[in-house]
Formats: C-alpha cells, structure tokens, sequence
C-alpha cells in the first residue's frame, strides 16, 4: 500500500499520532511522513483535524439540524454559486448536493431551536434560487464519523489463552 | 474402588498459563498481554448473517461434514489463496481448527507412530498425538534460525516410525512463517521419506510483508497434507467456533468418522455466518491485517528502544523477545512481572521446554493499551 494510503488510514482513525509515532508505525522515516502529511495538507487532500465531541455528555445544549433545500440551478453555475453562499454562513456545518427529491443537505449546529427557525426563516428561505425546505432536528448522536459515541470499548475476553 | 480416570489424561500436565490466570484474576489495575485471539469484534455483516440465520430458524444440525454451500466456498478460497485445487469431499467443517488438530491424530495414527512438533508451539499437537495412542517427538526451533524449521532439524529426526510433521505456521507463540524458499526442502524430505503433514494455518490470513505459502500448494505435497485451519483468527471469529480440516479424501472420510461420533456438526448459525465471511470478508480481513501490522512494528521498535532482543516475526499476533541477559527463566520473569507491574505476558515456555529465555507478547490489543503496557516492561525492566 502507498505510504499516503497508509498515512490517511492512521489519520482517519486519530489525528493526533505524533509524526514520530506515525513513522514507527508505517516502518518509514520521521522525514518521510512530514513531508507526505505536509503536501497532503497543500494539496487539500488533508483539509482540517477535528475532534468529535459528545455533545450530551459534555452538558452542551446546542441543538442541530439537517435541512432539506430544493433550489434553481443557475445557468452556467449548476448549483455551487447556491451552494457556496449557503455554506459561508458559520453556522452551518456541513452541505451536500444530492440526488434524489431534494438538492442540497444542509446541517447547522446553532444555540438553540428559535436560532435555526431564524436561519431558516430569515437567510435560507429568502435566498431566490431557494424554492423549499425541510427542517428535521437531529435527537440525538449514537455514531460520528465512524466513532460510537458515549460507549467506551470493553474488552470481554479472558485475561489469558493459549 | 478408586474413582475411574485415564492414567494418560492423568499424567498429562496442565497448561502452564493456568497460574497467571489465577494470579491476574482479581488483580487490580492489571494489563495483560497475554491473549491469544483478536481484540476486534466479528465485523458486523458476518455476525448479522449469524443473527439472521437464527431468525430463520437455522437451528437444527447440518450434515456432518457441513454445509455444502460452506464446503464450496473454502475450496474457492484455497485454490483463490493457494491455487491449491480441493472438491468438496477433501473438505469438512470443524468446532475450530483446534477440533481439526485433534481428529487429524485420531485418524491418521496408530499405536506407537512418531508425529514430529516442532516447537516452541501451540499448546495442544502433544496432548492430542498423545491420545491418539502416538508418539510426540520434539524438533526444537532455534531463534539463530527465526524459528523456521531447518531440513537438518527435520532428517535428524526422521525414524523408520515417523508418519506425521506438524507444521505450525504462521506460528504461535513465535509470530515465525516459513517461506516458499524455506518449504521446500522439507516438502522434498516428506516426499522422499514419505512422511505426511499435519499444517496449522489458522494464522494464515494473518502475514505481513507478504503472503502466507501453504506446504499443500508445493509439488507432491496436497496430496500428503492436511490443511487444519478456521475462522477465527481470520475473522475475529473465536467464539463461533468454526473451523475446517482440507485433505487427500481417504484421510478426510476417516477424520469425519470421529467427528460425527464425537460431535455430530458446528454450529448452525456459525457456518451460515462463515460463508459470508469468506464471500464478503476480504476487507474486513485486509483493515485488520494492517492494524496488526502496525501494532507489531510499535512492539518491535519499543524493543529496541528498551535493549530487549527480539528476531522479527512476520506472522500472527504474537512477538517473542529474549529476555536471556536478565538471568532469570521465563517464569520466574513473568511472575514477577506480573506481580511488580502487574502485566501479564505468557512465558515461551508454556509453548515447549525450548521456549525457555522468552516470552510471548500478544499485540491483539489497542495501540493505547500497548504502549501503557511498554512503559511498565520498559520500567521493569530497568529495575532488574
């Protein structure tokens, strides 16, 4: 496998493995990783290092929600000119074009629910190329990207064997 | 009337391990690195084939050879591995390759025949040689050597009486493989001395830096061996029980007989799960194999770092370093280990007299828990 693969699959799983560690790990130089994680990092193939946060756990009582939007292409923009002026307002965490009876899957993170009525209401509804949208409030998180959340791995196994 | 036991179970004694499991029992605060199956779950698809299959109702018996659309899928997956070519009759479904081992002996030995172990070695190729009324005779295998078998080692011991070698590879406790390069001369002793082989490959999936080589797949070898081998070291699958023995007909056919005797079939709703595991496992197995790869390069270098000789293992999950400078046996190390730093490791010699100076160190375990487990080797061993 291709050290950018393998670099990537470590990453995936914990952002925080020191280049040191890295190294060990994938048998190849300190050097070596620096210099592939570094150019991944330019080449927007690495675009950011996240934690995942158990927000119930932490008492955080923001509250998020996966809008449903239709909207009007633009003609010669398809839909990333909507797209890019509904993903510049900070609020909003995450947006997908997707196939199917809607276009674009928002997800915004916001204080609390009147903040994403407003949102909604008020800046995505009003925008012209915006012709519908669902709001569906997330309950609760049982897995983010790829991590169980609020269940902490317990090893059942017996101690010892052959 | 003395109670009725059998003087050879009698005399067999126990397994070494036994006494740190009474000692880490209870223990708090203990780690130990002193498993022998993997810290991951069965993937998922794989278990939901087996819930699925309970839903259904799959609960009664399978014929006792299993599952035919089972029996097919380990022939497609040895001739896709080994392009070693087996019908369904060479093949059977076993509770574990464990299973396999023993009913291999039974079948294929009568009073008095010679099996060759080497070891250091998983702990049960004796016992069950022994039951079956043979005779266990030891090759000793030497660290200058990585703990590959040599062809010397093996003619050394080659009597007139010889019927079987075990061929414990990829190895526990060792983590050792035997590559083509080292298979064949001992494949063209066997053939010449026309000796039979018993290969464990339970660990097969589970080689690094290249692919596991079955003795099965040299000239004149598949039809002189049998194939013990299963699920669940592969698949994360220790629990389900599951594990097949592929071999020339006429062993099998005899094999089978004990087992329909002694067990009549696995488990149901594991062989259901256990060819979806073969189907759709391939990269389940490949994700794991690179955890485990990683792990064992995290071993290898804290070794270094520590002083702590160790050959480089390129099999299973277990690394074996020497701890001969220290002057003290393996489990005397160990015990003390355990009870200073409360981490528990099996001594080499739970697998073999000639385990005597190492340990087995498992890395089925998270990174995280590894490294906390190098800190109290790396501050142990700093006090002896």
């Amino acid at each position: 496998m291709k050290l950018r693969q393998e670099i990537l699959n470590v990453l995936e799983k914990n952002a925080r493995t020191p280049m040191q560690e890295l190294a060990v790990l994938l048998n190849a130089t300190e050097e070596a990783v620096e210099k592939e994680v570094q150019a991944m990092e330019e080449e927007g193939i690495i675009c950011g290092y996240h934690t995942i946060i158990n927000r119930e756990a932490a008492n955080d009582d923001k509250v998020s929600a996966l809008i449903e939007v239709r909207v009007t292409p633009q003609r010669g923009m398809g839909f990333d000119s909507i797209a890019e002026r509904i993903y510049k307002f900070p609020e909003v965490d995450s947006v997908y074009l997707m196939s199917g009876a809607y276009d674009l899957m928002v997800i915004l993170t916001c204080k609390n629910m009147q903040e994403v009525a407003n949102f909604v209401s008020m800046k995505l509804s009003t925008l012209d190329s915006v012709l519908s949208t669902a709001t569906h409030f997330i309950m609760k998180r049982y897995k983010d990207h790829g991590t169980v959340l609020a269940k902490r791995y317990e090893d059942t196994r017996e101690l010892i064997s052959p | 009337m003395a109670i009725p036991l059998n003087r050879q179970v009698l005399d067999m004694k126990p397994s070494g391990i036994r006494k740190y499991f009474d000692v880490i029992q209870g223990m708090e605060g203990a780690i130990s690195l002193g498993v022998g199956e993997p810290d991951f779950d069965t993937p998922w698809h794989i278990r939901d084939e087996g819930i699925y299959a309970l839903e259904k109702g799959r609960t009664h018996y399978t014929s006792n050879a299993g599952l035919m659309e089972l029996k097919e899928e380990i022939c497609a997956y040895m001739k896709r591995t080994q392009s070693v070519s087996y019908v369904p009759e060479d093949v059977f479904v076993t509770v574990g390759g464990s299973e396999a081992i023993d009913l291999c002996m039974r079948a294929m030995l009568n009073p008095g025949d010679e099996v060759l172990i080497p070891q250091p070695s998983y702990v049960s190729y004796e016992p069950c040689v022994v039951w079956a009324q043979g005779k266990a005779v030891i090759i000793e295998l030497k660290e200058e050597h990585d703990f590959r078998l040599q062809p010397e080692q093996l003619l050394e011991k080659i009597t007139d009486k010889t019927r079987v070698l075990v061929l414990p590879y990829p190895n526990n406790p060792t983590g050792a493989i035997m590559e083509q390069k080292d298979l064949e001369p001992i494949a063209k002793i066997c053939v010449e001395k026309d000796i039979y082989v018993l290969s464990d490959e339970i660990y097969a999936e589970l080689t690094y830096e290249g692919k596991h080589v079955s003795i099965a797949s040299l000239p004149g070898m598949k039809e002189r061996t049998v194939i013990a081998s299963g699920f669940s070291k592969a698949f994360a699958m220790t629990g389900w029980r599951l594990g097949y023995a592929v071999g020339p007909a006429e062993i099998v056919e005899q094999m089978l007989k004990v087992h329909q005797y002694a067990i009549m079939c696995a488990p149901t709703m594991s062989q259901y799960a256990g060819i979806e595991a073969l189907r759709n496992g391939e990269a389940d197995v490949a994700g794991m194999r690179e955890e485990f790869n990683r792990r064992r390069r995290f071993l290898l270098h804290a070794f270094e770092e520590m002083g702590l000789p160790c050959f480089t293992p390129y099999g299973a999950f277990y690394v074996f370093p020497c701890i001969k400078q220290f002057g003290m046996s393996s489990d005397a190390f160990a015990m003390k280990l355990l009870e200073e730093e409360k981490l528990a490791l099996v001594p080499g010699t739970a697998f073999g007299d000639c385990g005597e100076g190492f340990l087995r160190i498992s890395y089925a375990y998270s990174l995280d828990n590894l490294k906390r487990a190098m800190e109290r080797l790396q501050r142990f061993i700093g006090k002896l």
